[in-house]
């Protein structure tokens, strides 16, 4: 699903952040990401999102090679993906279900299948009745959930989490991981960046690790 | 994705280099008529939440709105301006005629003498003879200045003869020698060809009309600038709403359409503005005018934009917000790429 071969990425100013990363995550498999900070995690999944361009190497994702796709094409590569970041990025100017709803209406759907999803995708992370609420005015948990469901609505098969539990206490964390869980088994793979090692150690999933840009153990 | 995949785990495939191809398509659901349906919402949804953000924020609206209307509305009042000088010229017939003032000393019998001299030119196909009293009287009727006539003990006109030469007669230096024969003739104190100051008239107004439209493409170019401006500075207030939507998968496309509505609505607004308050100055201006006229005869109304001139105002204004903003766009929206 996710195939890096030989990646690495080199910014002018800073050098070589990754090197010769190679691994393959299978279809529905679910993986950590993690090493110390400025290891190369956050690059890493910005190349898998096409924020970057590799510098050398291929990324190929469900077999279709990142480097070679076009910038108008970005869009519905990224609409393959879910992702989910350590500070939320909701949109604070609007209701939970607009922000919900947004993959969906970029994507083109009508009113009611929109509706239909995001219902779905807040049942989903136990947020009915929440729709109408702005996202201040929600707890970090169910930010990230809101979060979540944003990532999920769209049905994409590949979810990538950056530090998803990083500013949630252990309880929320585990919930969080439990929603993971679920998501992977139904077929979903997830590439979950983080450095929270008990939480790492606690759950027996693949783990890839970086050092200096290197991967070090996956 | 179908369930039965994840049991393959950990078996790699051979790596495949596949052409990249959209995809998309096939996902978006519902039939065609939904699609349309969510591209029409689409645009609703930008038109009116473009018009809302402008109306949220009410003051800084207004400014960037005022401005605006200010630099159009002078560049269409000096468009009005023109077309009313034009009108005063359009009046005035271009013909080839020629004037032949007389001496003071010329007698009307002398005149209908030479009226008959003259009409023999092979070049001449007609001549009026308008004698002092005519003169008088029709200056009387036309100038507005009766009364100051009435006082005057003599009559002041000359006897004029108005010579209209012959119509095969158009080339000008022609007629320039025609007008010299008739200026070197002894009773002749002064020969005009009317065409010559219509002619220096009509160039002195094209004149003004080159500097109302070079003055129009700078004020228009203005008028790009400050809505490029003042979408770039909402563009900046929401960048993160930019960045989260190309995440989860917008097009530039999607993310434009917003911030050009903003455009559309900044250039309309200033259009339908600035037509006021060139409205007002007319009316402003239109009694005095009106006044003026009525003493040389009331031949002379302002005129302003009409129907086609006021929607092609609004249209230009509406056009210029829609490109100001999608120049700052595609300008800015690379940079976000780079960046």
């Amino acid at each position: 699903m996710i195939n890096f071969v030989n990646v690495s990425k080199r910014y002018a100013e800073t050098g070589d952040v990754l090197r010769n990363i190679s691994f393959h995550l299978q279809r529905g498999e679910m993986a950590f990401l993690t090493g110390h900070s400025g290891a190369g995690k956050s690059t890493l999944l910005r190349l898998i999102a096409v924020m970057e361009r590799v510098s050398r190497g291929l990324i190929l994702l469900d077999d279709q090679d990142l480097s070679l796709a076009k910038e108008s094409q970005l869009p519905y590569i990224r609409r393959k993906m879910g992702f989910i970041y350590q500070d939320y990025k909701l949109l604070h100017d609007r209701t939970v279900f607009d922000n919900v709803a947004l993959p969906l209406v970029i994507a083109g759907y009508g009113h009611h299948e929109v509706t239909r999803r995001v219902r779905a995708a807040l049942d989903k992370v136990s947020l009915t009745g929440k729709e109408k609420k702005y996202p201040l005015a929600l707890s970090g948990g169910e930010q990230q959930r809101v979060g979540i469901a944003r990532a999920v609505v769209n049905k994409p098969p590949i979810i990538i989490a950056d530090e998803p539990t990083g500013n949630l206490d252990p309880d929320l964390s585990e919930e969080i991981m439990f929603l993971f869980g679920q998501f992977q088994r139904v077929g979903v793979t997830i590439l979950i960046a983080s450095h929270d090692i008990s939480l790492i150690t606690q759950l027996n999933h693949r783990v890839l690790k970086l050092d200096h840009g290197q991967l070090v153990s996956g | 994705m179908k369930r039965s995949n994840k049991n393959r785990i950990k078996k790699d495939p051979p790596v495949r280099i596949v052409k990249p191809e959209i995809r998309q398509t096939a996902k978006a659901g519902g039939n065609f008529k939904d699609k349309l349906n969510a591209y029409r919402d689409q645009h609703a949804q930008a038109l009116f939440s473009s018009l809302g953000r402008l109306v949220a924020t009410p003051f800084v609206s207004m400014m960037t709105i005022s401005v605006l209307a200010i630099a159009i509305s002078l560049a269409s009042g000096f468009y009005i301006l023109v077309s009313n000088l034009q009108q005063l010229t359009s009046n005035l017939e271009t013909s080839n005629q020629i004037s032949l003032f007389l001496r003071e000393d010329v007698s009307d019998a002398h005149a209908k003498k030479l009226v008959d001299s003259i009409k023999s030119d092979k070049n001449v196909q007609s001549v009026k003879l308008i004698t002092k009293e005519q003169a008088l009287q029709e200056f009387k009727t036309y100038s507005g200045f009766g009364a100051a006539i009435n006082a005057l003990e003599t009559n002041p006109l000359p006897i004029v003869l108005q010579v209209l030469p012959k119509n095969a007669l158009s080339d000008k230096e022609e007629l320039s020698e025609l007008l010299k024969n008739f200026q070197q003739s002894p009773e002749v104190d002064f020969a005009q060809m009317d065409l010559q100051w219509v002619d220096r008239l009509q160039s002195i107004i094209s004149l003004a009309r080159l500097f109302a439209n070079l003055l129009s493409l700078l004020l228009g170019t203005a008028v790009l600038f400050i809505v490029g401006n003042s979408v770039r500075l909402e563009l900046h207030n929401r960048r993160d709403e930019v960045v989260i939507s190309k995440l989860v998968g917008a097009t530039d496309a999607f993310i434009r359409r917003p911030f050009l509505y903003t455009g559309f609505w900044i250039g309309f607004i200033s259009g339908v503005l600035a037509w006021f308050i060139v409205a007002l100055l007319m009316l402003i201006l239109n009694h005095s005018v009106e006044a003026l006229s009525e003493l040389y005869g009331g031949s002379f109304h302002l005129l302003f934009l009409n129907f086609t001139e006021t929607i092609t105002l609004i249209l230009l204004a509406s056009l210029l917000g829609v490109i100001g903003s999608w120049a700052v766009l595609v300008f800015q929206l690379q940079y976000t790429k780079a960046s």
